[in-house]
């Protein structure tokens, strides 16, 4: 069928709409903040025969560009096998197995068919970030976990839902399995209810356009969207391009990780090679095959914003799949640490290789860290256990453009913080200091952004830390002659003596009394340029900000005449 | 009262409606909007009106000074005095980056970091003091300040929205000190947690008071000179009005008044027209804007960013801008589609159609093509542009990448642009709870009324309302406004645990307040109206839902009745299970203004008595996918009950309406127009 240039916009759109519907219906209709404000979720429609991605919402968490076509193409193949029990009109499948396209076992994905006429049309899913999910600490991401079963339940796919009721008992299994289980039914709600908006709308569209129309205006698109891509690529010059990024260590054994990555540029084509990685790790710092390749598309995403979010986008991007590195993490490896840290150090690996390439879309690199500090105790005023929970950002990277925001968002993430005064309604903390990290941009001829300071004190009753954070070994790199950032730093102060963990970034359940104190320090961006070459007023004003003293500004940036 | 007058500035025209309900006549006026200093506009604009300012009763006026000032960062010097170690809360805002994707961006706080002081001070979130107020400190800091030259000052401290003694107290010291009335305290003009959003809100105020305070006593007293005797209205993004003289103390909240006044108009419209549910489709030369009204009331947001990291947190009417304007670019990207936005050729050069040397494809000139613009008025633009030239431009940017001849682009420039719009007014409309099939399509703005029958076609709404002068609506609405005094509090309760008595007497001291500063108006007012609210969630989340009352004094039960019914309509879902939580307490004390006769708009006295006798002639339209010969009415010949069926192009001075075939119009006693769609078969 030839389907006119216009017809395909606007199929195209009307698709997008669907996930963008998907979206909203789902953030709004969550109970936990972490869904319901964070937008730690993502909805898209996938192809029936392998769940190849046809759209995904704009406004999804970018960790998760890449992740459901694999998820959903595992069920395919796992139906086809007889593995899984087959699909009936209505149902609606639950998954979480890392190992089976996914992420951490707190992205919780579902997945629903769309019939018309009695054969499936596509798939539509759908993941939440839940806010617990069982495992050796609330939250999920414990930083000393050595196997998968400590980090909570993992379901393969399961059907949660069969024709359109839920299963009680599957239900109550994962009730019994995970903390505050009573708040899961307003999230599991939502999420079920916007993959059957997606389902209604999606629907409306096909009765309007046709069936066949709309089918083949999807495979014109994803033959159009490679174009898109090729077009786009074609603005870095054919060679290779390597970078190292390094992640601390993995929470267990105190030694760094290396992600060592080669970019084959050629024509209208790349590939990416993380041959000579790291080995899988005994902690959590493993990553499995699903997240390493959203990482990487989430990372050519960030430099080509207007590519769309398809399977045809990321045609003409070839990942050599890393065997035998902790990229492809195999059963049983922990991997709690995959989505929040792994993936921003494998997107950085590729902002690192492609940087001089492509100066006006990449940029020295950013905090690139989730800030995970959770503190976990009993409030004795109100007798109730809790797990706060803090995470931060830090400074963006300078880049050819300018010099890089300050406190932004992690890399993988689009969610606001916590307020201060929100924190301290909920649980019995108060922050000393909420600030500037000062220092930490990389110094360069645009430098980095500034980093967050904060120090918290526990007010009442005994409370366990943890955190799992990283570039605290090495600040985020700098770029074209350009210094790294400040490192992430964390200093716990017990009886008024200070701690720091010895893997500087990851400690799990260092024991807290009231008074004692928590200050972190996330990292700067990198800086981008020869800082001498940075311009003097600049310089003058970083220093009359207080952003850096006289003497830091001197030794970093050279003496300024006058 | 017989001489009312709207006066709103508008990006390019500032626009003038003269209301005489006396003589039954309304004057129309505008002149070109003046950057630097809007009131010569205003001055302008009255001129141009032959407004006789000593007969004339009331002004109301719609500024966007504190607007640009704050978008352009043209702020007056302002300091902070801020809680020790929480100086940078106003610089790292909540941790975010502009765009999803793009690892870039660039943040500018409102007041830079050398002026942010801190002292010795300190709250707990329960309201108690953990570190007394240091008051050495805050006079200390007040005097560095205004060494440095700053003219206003905020005071910001950590819970004040829980107990102000502290900020009260350091008000008290800076007052002394400081040689203008430019101080703004944090909690005073939002009493809500969230240190950020407060920070911002109050930095806003402070920012702009002098500014705005200088504008609007320089305007009144230029009008005084010309005889002027009467108050001086300024409309606020809440959509009421305060007096002059009160309008610098709360000014963060007329920074986001310019969209409001037009939906303030539609609401009125919709009600006097007997259609009280309205999405109001305000499309310019830049960017559209949508927003909602239920039972005539326009939905109020209290979480309103002006632009990227910068919130406004008090209450104010929720108008979305959702995209394209009639300056959106239309290009084709490197897949072979057409792309309409979100470039923008602005006001200069603009679309080619204008004449200023603009070489891009737009949706004006699509519209100009496919004739739904009256093509003879290129003759008229100072560059000479031809409809060839138009035509050529189609042809070679997007007819030849698509293999389509330039009108057959043109239309579908027009097709993908009302498809993008209609998707995001639906967003708009799902976020709100609301499903656009049951509303009615208000279409203003000079581009709205070319585009809202296929709109409304796209969204399955079923009828169009054009009001009487689309392009004037903010105008309009200055003329129309209520005061307006909105109050928030926290309270931040479990349901279970409330005090009815202690909700009772918030609601009773806001509403104190608010009429306290309705005595200080000196305007006619025929009625006032206390409307009540909370927010409320449930434990555990951290967004809220904002919950109507019937009365300022709710027992738990009603409340929680209430919540789970606005629950389950906003989010379809009921969660029994979990216990709800009342966050904030809003009272808003309105003072209702004399009614005003809309169907005086158009000039009854040009009212032919048949609808082809309004007819001005008929040019050849392109529609779906041909040429059709249409007829062209001029909209104030038409007869007050006029009834036909499209394609019509109907003309009037500010705008133009396209009726598509298949559609039907009516007109109304109130001289609006109502395009009923599909009805025309």
């Amino acid at each position: 069928m030839m389907l006119d240039p216009i017809t395909l916009t606007v199929i195209q759109n009307g698709l997008q709409q669907v996930c963008d519907e998907m979206d909203l219906a789902f953030s709004r209709a969550a109970f936990s903040p972490i869904i319901a404000e964070a937008d730690d979720r993502s909805d898209g429609i996938y192809a029936a025969e392998d769940g190849a991605l046809i759209a995904q919402g704009a406004g999804g968490l970018p960790v998760f560009v890449g992740t459901m076509q694999y998820s959903t193409r595992v069920l395919i193949e796992r139906i086809a096998e007889g593995l899984t029990a087959a699909p009936e009109p209505g149902d609606m499948y639950c998954v979480n197995d890392p190992y089976l396209g996914g992420t951490h076992l707190m992205d919780v994905r579902f997945a629903r068919p769309v019939y018309r006429n009695g054969e499936i049309f596509c798939w539509l899913s759908n993941t939440g970030h839940w806010p617990d999910i069982g495992g050796s600490v609330p939250g999920g991401f414990s930083a000393s976990a050595t196997a998968v079963e400590q980090e909570g339940l993992r379901l393969p796919p399961v059907k949660l839902f069969k024709r359109g009721q839920i299963d009680q008992e599957i239900f109550q299994i994962i009730c019994s399995n995970i903390r505050v289980a009573d708040q899961r039914i307003g999230d599991i709600k939502a999420q079920a209810a916007a993959l059957d908006l997606g389902e209604e709308r999606l629907c409306a569209m096909l009765d309007r356009y046709g069936d066949d129309t709309v089918q083949a205006a999807i495979a014109e698109l994803r033959s159009r969207a490679a174009t898109q891509m090729r077009t786009l690529i074609q603005e870095i010059p054919d060679g290779d391009y390597q970078s190292v990024a390094w992640v601390d260590s993995d929470g267990v054994v105190n030694e760094p990780l290396a992600i060592r990555l080669n970019i084959a540029k050629a024509g209208d084509h790349m590939t990416f090679d993380f041959a000579g990685s790291s080995p899988p790790c005994q902690g959590p710092m493993n990553s499995v095959l699903a997240t390493t390749l959203s990482s990487v598309y989430l990372a050519v995403r960030h430099l080509f914003p207007e590519a769309p979010i398809s399977a045809g986008a990321f045609e003409p991007l070839t990942i050599i799949r890393p065997e035998g590195t902790f990229l492809d993490a195999q059963y049983p490896r922990p991997v709690s640490g995959c989505a929040a840290e792994v993936s921003q150090r494998i997107a950085e690996a590729v902002f690192a290789a492609l940087v001089e390439a492509l100066p006006h879309r990449a940029t020295a690199a950013p905090a690139g860290t989730s800030g995970n500090f959770a503190l976990g105790g009993n409030d004795p005023t109100s007798g109730r256990s809790y797990v706060m929970y803090q995470l931060t950002g830090g400074g963006y990277g300078g880049s050819a453009d300018g010099d890089g925001l300050s406190n932004g968002c992690s890399t993988i993430g689009i969610s606001k913080a916590q307020p201060v005064e929100i924190l301290e309604q909920n649980y019995p903390v108060l922050f000393r200091r909420y600030a500037l990290h000062e220092g930490s941009g990389g110094a360069g001829e645009f430098r980095g952004g500034f980093g967050l300071d904060y120090e918290v004190e526990l007010r009442r009753g005994d409370a366990r830390a943890s955190f799992v954070m990283d570039h605290g070994r090495f600040g985020p790199q700098g770029a074209t002659g350009g210094q790294d950032g400040g490192p992430n730093k964390i200093t716990v102060w017990r009886d008024g003596v200070a701690h720091v963990p010895e893997h500087l970034s990851k400690e799990q359940d260092i024991p807290l009394k009231a008074g004692d104190r928590v200050r972190v320090q996330t990292p700067g961006g990198g800086g981008y340029g020869d800082p001498k070459t940075r311009s003097a007023d600049a310089v003058a004003e970083d220093v009359r900000l207080g952003r850096y003293t006289a003497d830091e500004a001197a030794a970093l940036f050279g003496d300024m005449e006058s | 009262m017989s001489q009312i007058i709207g006066i709103d500035v508008g990006g390019t025209f500032t626009d003038l409606v003269l209301l005489d309900t006396e003589a039954g006549t309304v004057r129309l006026a505008k002149a070109a909007t003046t950057p630097g200093n809007q009131a010569c506009g205003v001055l302008h604009a009255l001129t141009e009106g032959d407004a006789e300012l000593a007969s004339v009763d009331l002004i109301v006026h719609g500024t966007t000074t504190t607007t640009n000032a704050v978008l352009e960062r043209k702020l007056s010097k302002t300091g902070l005095i801020t809680t020790a170690g929480f100086r940078d809360v106003l610089e790292l805002g909540r941790r975010t980056r502009p765009n999803p994707y793009g690892m870039k961006g660039q943040f500018r706080p409102l007041i830079p970091r050398d002026l942010r002081l801190e002292v010795q001070e300190r709250m707990d979130a329960a309201g108690e003091v953990v570190l007394p107020l240091a008051e050495a400190d805050v006079r200390a800091a007040a005097q560095a300040l205004l060494a440095e030259g700053c003219e206003a000052v905020v005071i910001h401290f950590l819970h004040a929205y829980a107990n102000p003694a502290h900020e009260q107290r350091a008000g008290e010291i800076v007052r002394d000190i400081w040689p203008n009335a430019f101080v703004t305290m944090g909690h005073a003009l939002l009493a809500e947690s969230r240190e950020y959003e407060r920070g911002v809100t109050a930095a806003v105020n402070a920012s702009v008071q002098p500014l705005l305070e200088r504008y609007i006593s320089r305007l009144t007293s230029e009008l005084k000179d010309q005889g002027y005797k009467g108050d001086v209205l300024v409309v606020n993004g809440n959509g009421g009005v305060v007096s002059a003289n009160l309008v610098a103390r709360e000014a963060a909240k007329t920074v986001m008044s310019g969209p409001a006044s037009g939906v303030i108009a539609a609401a009125y419209t919709g009600r006097a027209a007997g259609a009280p549910n309205l999405i109001t489709y305000d499309m310019g030369g830049t960017s559209t804007d949508v927003a909602l009204i239920r039972d005539a009331e326009p939905a109020v947001s209290s979480e309103i960013e002006v632009e990227y990291a910068l919130p406004i947190h008090v209450p104010m009417v929720d108008v979305r801008t959702v995209g394209a304007g009639g300056g959106s670019i239309a290009h084709v990207n490197a897949a072979g589609l057409l792309e309409v936005g979100p470039e923008s050729a602005g006001a200069d050069p603009g679309p080619v159609c204008y004449g200023r040397g603009g070489a891009l494809s737009t949706i004006s000139d699509a519209n100009m093509l496919l004739g739904r613009l009256d093509p003879a008025k290129l003759k008229s633009v100072e560059g000479g542009v031809s409809l060839d030239d138009v035509h050529t431009i189609f042809d070679e940017k997007l007819g030849a990448p698509l293999g389509l001849s330039a009108v057959e682009a043109a239309a579908a420039v027009i097709r993908i642009a009302n498809a993008k719009m209609a998707g995001a007014i639906r967003m708009v409309s799902i976020s709100l709870g609301a499903d656009p099939r049951d509303f009615a399509l208000f279409a203003f703005g000079g581009a709205g009324p070319m585009h809202a029958a296929a709109l409304a076609r796209e969204l399955g709404v079923p009828t169009v309302l054009m009001p009487a002068r689309p392009g004037i609506t903010n105008a309009l609405g200055c003329a129309l406004a209520d005061l307006r005094h909105d109050f928030v509090r926290t309270l931040n309760q479990p349901l279970d645990a409330l005090d009815e008595t202690a909700v009772a007497e918030v609601f009773q001291v806001q509403i104190a307040e608010g009429e306290a500063l309705l005595d200080r108006e000196t305007v006619e007012l025929v009625e006032r109206r206390h409307i009540h609210s909370v927010d409320m969630q449930f434990v555990g989340q951290s967004h809220i839902l904002r919950v109507p009352l019937d009365g300022p004094s709710p027992s738990r039960q009603n409340l929680r009745e209430r919540f789970e019914a606005a629950y389950m309509a906003r989010f379809k879902i009921a969660l029994d299970e979990i216990r709800p939580k009342l966050v904030n307490i809003n009272t808003s004390v309105i003072g209702v203004r004399p009614p005003l006769d809309l169907s005086l708009l158009i000039d009854p006295a040009g009212r032919q008595a048949t609808v082809a006798d309004a007819r001005t002639g008929s040019r050849p339209v392109f529609f779906d996918t041909d040429w059709v010969e249409t007829p062209v009415y001029a909209r104030e010949r038409l007869p007050i009950d006029a009834a036909f069926n499209g394609p019509a192009i109907v003309e009037q001075m500010d705008t133009t309406i396209v009726i598509e075939p298949g559609d039907r119009v009516t007109g109304d006693t109130q001289g609006n127009l109502i395009i009923h769609v599909g009805a025309g078969q």
